[in-house]
């Protein structure tokens, strides 16, 4: 059975009274309303202990009625969407809700970690630095861990999140913040010229403050004006209004980043819908009408429970109906306050007292005082007498220097507003003061956005809607609309009149920061240490760094770090605002690109014919390349590849070569081009024939490597390996377009328009003949080594076929397009069986290369030179070429270059692994003999053994020389010998054959 | 950032890459290593308005010259770089 809701009033509230919820804070269980949040079911229920303290423990209740809470932050959910300091505040009750108080063991009412109070001394301003000048046992052993048990906010899930979350992009003419007075009239206006308008509110209902305030608009009540005023709105041709969103940020050319609780406000997202949504919104122009936030006055004990801000406790009366207190107290130093005065009056609260810090007090307020029976007393709260059961006294000095004692349960606190300044302060903007309201108000803003209402300083509600409304017909008129907006709203200007008052100097812990538990001695102290800097302040003491950013703690700690340093608090400074406004939870930034999403995925032609072969996958960049391909009965991977291996070397096998980077270049100048990239030449290549080429980096470094044909007089087609696909691209057309732009040359990547296949085998001739159309000449005559040609394949489709081999067998490579992959491949299969065709793995193809001495990625690292590869003599000297000059410096020929060459063990059972540094045999290993590594190794199914190469001092000239393998990674040593990297068929005949 | 790519209109930085200094020019082939060093090498870093190459990748595939202040990112000027896109645009 639930609770009966003894804090809520009668009647009245935006809460709908038929919709009643159950909820559970604490594991005990409560009704509200719909309409509530979880701060307002709360205090309807008259809870006012909901948390403990981030370092001190101490209790606390709930101090405003926003999105700048610092205190009344909840594990919202349970489970794997368990989700730490959510804010009460903003937390939309809805039926089931779960919530668990935060920071406190092992209960709310019964925290043992109090005891912290005891030692608040070690937990002053930068403690956490002070502690690491303490010898480093006691702080790992002890002191570290005791900490991260004390101190901390709630608990994450731990687990992975189970909702998704989406990204959308959106564009508009004007984009308002806010839907309080100011945002709606700017809506109003920019809709009336036939602006795009999008305007976002982060709460669940439009009106901002109006809903806790009230006023009279156009001679009505504010109620009836906000729905008039949607109803224009929805009516007109291009107004979007985006509720529970939050624009966070400023981000250069007009784009803003929003984000969107599109089902927070239900248990758990309904099916295929997502949790929230984040916008990057670009708009023309930005009218922020984020409006204001009271500031709290510090003094001792204005932590307690029961102490809330005046404009909260107005919120949860007149929005939610709900009496955070019976008999109050309010601590103003401004006319503002006093509404709360009257709304609770009007609630039905006594009002214990009003203490009001400034000289004079209206007449009208003073007969509203005798009328209602409480007494104004002049002066300042020095203290607040009570604890987990919220404010029992409250002690005030009075002006002149007597004491009273005020006996209430609640204490509402104004001390003034400041506005908003966050986003128009995002581009490095500072903000600047402002005498008559004592606040900083944006000082310009990032191009193309304006503040208007509060959160410009304009606090009247005349104000607040005029200004909306010239800055929404300006926004429009500047994103190019024309036409009439009509008048503005009219409302009243009341009066806003202030005493600064930032801190009453008292006996007790007195906080600034209650988020961070930053009190007011603590910034003194940090000034006594030197930490004069606002920046340094902040990062000292930890003031305003917490998850609510300092929203209602960092002026009044700019303002007594002022005070203690004697300048002024626009001397002073604030630090810089910096995007989130509010937290913004990483899913919500990664949106779909998580698990397997997290980057696209390419999958090669025969994916799906390798898939259903049972064959093992390896990530290689974005693609999905077929590993090797096990068999029944084979105990390891190294069974599988050693068993493809032979089959190519003694028969016929395949493997997709898709992946490589393929482009076409076309035109009269395509040789020429080829020419200036390649470090060899191709313009004299004949058409129907392929080159190895290389090229180089400007800086004379090797960049990449590939095949390329020449198909016709002004097409030659170019590979590149699979990795660089994308920057060869980017580099060749760097090279066409702004290096070359006189050779009349056209680029196209055809990466993924082409199938390719590398068959290799000695019987890879008799495969073929069964695929192509007999009367193509496969013979040695009829297609010689590095030839390229088109064929057609039985049945008409045509092919390109490229006789290049990296196995060194005797192979072809074979390419069509790529929609007939799939059947290609099944064909070979077909085909083949005669044969006994075996499909290959990278794995495979690797310990053929290696077999073969050939270079590849391990070997290509980005600081070798085409003479360190062995390819030096590739190089052409009779024309330039990228990298051509800077290649020729000395250290990049100098003669100890470590260079490639073939490396094994020579315990013939003994295991070669990459990464083992070679080092002299017989030295000690150090830096100072150091002469190269292991790059690449397999384990060679022809030599029976594992072989490898290496990048070596001099390697060439000490072919046969015993060096040592020493590998502290993983703790082994052993000789090895240093050889000819073509272990396999060094003549080369094979291939040719 | 959003750049208005002369070919494909305004898009998001996110479909272009960067580059860097647009100012040096690769030396004729007999230039010299110090040349050529200087080209590899050098470059300017402003605090202010620099013309810069950046690659429309995720678009057109054009290399552009932008003139960006490194300061506020403001673009003031973008460009087609010198090749046959620029003579196109000419026309
Ligand atoms: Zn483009």
């Amino acid at each position: 059975m639930s609770s009966n809701q003894s804090h809520r009033l009668p009647s009245g509230g935006l809460i709908d009274r038929s919709a009643s919820l159950n909820f559970r804070f604490d594991g005990k269980t409560f009704s509200g309303f719909q309409g509530d949040t979880l701060a307002s079911a709360l205090v309807a229920n008259g809870v006012k202990l909901v948390g403990r303290s981030f370092k001190y423990h101490r209790p606390r209740g709930i101090l405003t009625a926003g999105s700048e809470e610092p205190n009344a932050l909840v594990e919202l959910r349970t489970g794997a969407r368990r989700e730490p300091n959510t804010k009460a505040t903003t937390a939309e009750l809805y039926e089931g809700l779960e919530a668990a108080s935060q920071n406190r063991w092992p209960s709310l009412r019964h925290d043992l970690m109090a005891v912290n109070q005891l030692f608040a001394p070690i937990f002053v301003a930068g403690f956490y630095y002070k502690t690491f000048m303490w010898p480093a046992k006691f702080w790992e052993a002890i002191y570290e861990p005791a900490i991260r048990r004390a101190a901390g906010l709630g608990r994450a899930a731990g687990v992975a999140d189970p909702d998704h979350y989406d990204k959308a992009w959106a564009h508009c003419d004007v984009l308002i913040a806010g839907s309080g007075p100011a945002g709606l009239a700017a809506a109003l206006a920019a809709g009336r010229f036939g602006a795009r308008v999008i305007l976002c509110e982060e709460d669940f209902a439009l009106g901002g403050r109006l809903l806790s305030d009230g006023g009279t608009i156009d001679g009505m009540p504010a109620a009836e004006w906000i729905s008039r005023t949607l109803a224009e709105l929805a009516a007109l041709p291009d107004v979007r209004i985006m509720t529970r969103t939050t624009l966070f940020g400023v981000y250069d050319g007009g784009t803003y980043g929003a984000l969107e609780r599109v089902n927070d406000h239900l248990p758990s997202p309904p099916e295929h819908q997502v949790r929230q949504r984040l916008w990057r919104i670009v708009a023309k122009r930005c009218v922020v009408a984020a409006g204001a936030i009271e500031r709290p006055i510090v003094f001792a004990g204005n932590d307690t429970p029961g102490v809330m801000m005046a404009s909260g406790m107005r919120t949860y009366l007149e929005r939610y109906a709900a009496t955070p207190a019976k008999r109050a107290a309010l601590f103003t130093n401004n006319e503002d306050g006093w509404r709360t005065v009257e709304t609770a009056l009007g609630a039905g609260l006594q009002i214990a007292a009003v203490v009001d810090a400034r000289p004079d007090v209206s007449p009208a307020h003073r007969s509203l005082a005798s009328k209602s029976g409480f007494p104004v007393l002049n002066g300042s709260v020095s203290a607040v007498d009570g604890g987990k059961d919220g404010v029992r006294r409250i002690a005030v000095s009075l002006t002149g220097g007597a004491r009273a004692e005020v006996e209430a349960d609640g204490l509402a606190v104004s001390g003034g507003w400041n506005p908003a300044v966050g986003l128009t302060s995002y581009h490095r903007g500072r903000p600047k003061w402002q005498e008559d309201i004592a606040a900083f108000v944006p000082d310009g803003a990032p191009p193309g956005m304006v503040a208007a209402g509060a959160a410009n300083g304009a606090f009247s509600l005349g104000a607040c809607l005029r200004e909306g409304f010239a800055a929404g017909a300006q926004a429009a008129r500047d994103a190019g609309r024309s036409g009439k907006a009509g008048s503005a709203p009219v409302a009243e200007d009341e009066a806003f009149s202030l005493t600064p008052l930032w801190h009453v100097v008292g006996k007790g812990k007195a906080f600034v920061d209650q988020q961070h538990d930053v009190t007011a001695s603590d910034i003194e102290l940090a000034h006594r240490e030197g930490f004069e800097s606002v920046e340094h302040l902040k990062r000292y003491t930890t003031l305003g760094m917490a998850t609510d950013q300092g929203k209602t703690s960092n002026v009044a700690g700019l303002a007594i770090m002022a005070a203690v340093s004697g300048k002024s608090i626009p001397e002073t400074g604030t630090t810089i605002y910096r995007p989130p406004f509010v937290p913004v939870a990483i899913g919500a930034f990664a949106g779909h690109h998580r698990d397997e999403n997290f980057h696209a995925t390419r999958l090669t032609p025969s994916h799906h014919w390798a898939a259903e072969q049972g064959a093992i996958f390896v990530d290689t960049g974005l693609w999905k390349r077929a590993q090797w391909y096990p068999r029944a009965g084979e105990k390891d991977w190294l069974e599988s590849v050693t068993r493809e291996v032979k089959a190519v070397r003694g028969g016929v096998g395949f493997c997709d070569v898709s992946t490589l980077g393929k482009i076409d270049v076309h035109g009269p100048d395509a040789g020429a081009f080829l020419d200036r990239v390649y470090i060899n030449t191709f313009s004299n290549l004949a058409v129907g024939k392929a080159r190895y080429g290389l090229m180089l980096r400007e800086d004379g470094m090797v960049y990449d490597d590939g095949t390329t044909s020449r198909l016709a007089e002004d097409h030659y087609f170019l590979t590149t390996t699979t990795a660089k696909a994308g920057p060869v691209m980017q580099h060749l057309e760097f090279c066409r377009q702004v290096l070359f732009p006189e050779l009349d040359v056209q680029l196209t990547s055809v990466s993924d328009q082409w199938a390719q296949f590398s068959i290799a085998g000695p019987k890879t001739r008799d495969l073929l003949r069964e695929m192509v159309d007999p009367a193509e000449d496969l013979s040695n005559e009829g297609f010689p080594f590095m030839g390229a040609r088109e064929v057609a394949l039985r049945g008409g489709i045509k092919a390109r076929l490229f006789r290049i081999s990296f196995s060194g067998e005797m192979a072809f490579e074979i390419s069509v397009p790529a929609r007939h992959g799939d059947a290609l491949v099944r064909n070979l299969m077909q085909a083949g069986k005669q044969f006994g065709v075996t499909p290959y793995g990278t794995e495979a193809l690797g310990v053929m290369r290696i077999e073969k001495g050939h270079v590849a990625g391990p070997e290509l690292s980005g600081t070798t030179t085409a003479a360190d590869l062995g390819l030096g003599k590739m190089m052409s000297t009779k024309k330039d070429f990228i990298g051509r000059v800077m290649a020729g410096r000395e250290a990049l020929v100098a003669a100890d270059r470590q260079v490639v060459v073939g490396i094994k063990p020579t315990d013939k059972a003994s295991r070669l692994r990459s990464g083992a540094h070679i080092i002299p045999k017989g030295e000690i290993p150090g830096p100072g003999n150091d002469q190269g590594y292991v790059t690449s190794v397999c384990f060679s199914p022809m030599l029976d053994q594992w072989i490898g190469l290496g990048l070596v001092e001099r390697g060439r000239e000490r072919i046969g020389e015993i060096v040592h393998a020493h590998d502290p990674l993983r703790g082994e040593d052993y000789d090895v010998e240093l050889c000819n990297p073509v272990f396999y068929d060094p003549e080369g005949g094979r291939q040719r054959g | 950032m959003r750049i208005v790519c002369p070919f494909c209109g305004e898009r998001e930085l996110g479909e272009f890459t960067y580059l860097g200094d647009a100012k040096p020019r690769r030396p004729a082939a007999d230039a010299g290593e110090d040349a050529v060093y200087d080209y590899v090498y050098l470059r300017d870093n402003i605090a202010g308005v620099m013309s810069e190459h950046w690659y429309h990748g995720g678009g057109c595939r054009t290399w552009l010259k932008i003139d960006r202040n490194t300061l506020t990112h403001e673009i003031s000027s973008v460009e087609p770089a010198t090749g046959a896109g620029a003579r196109q645009v000419a026309k």
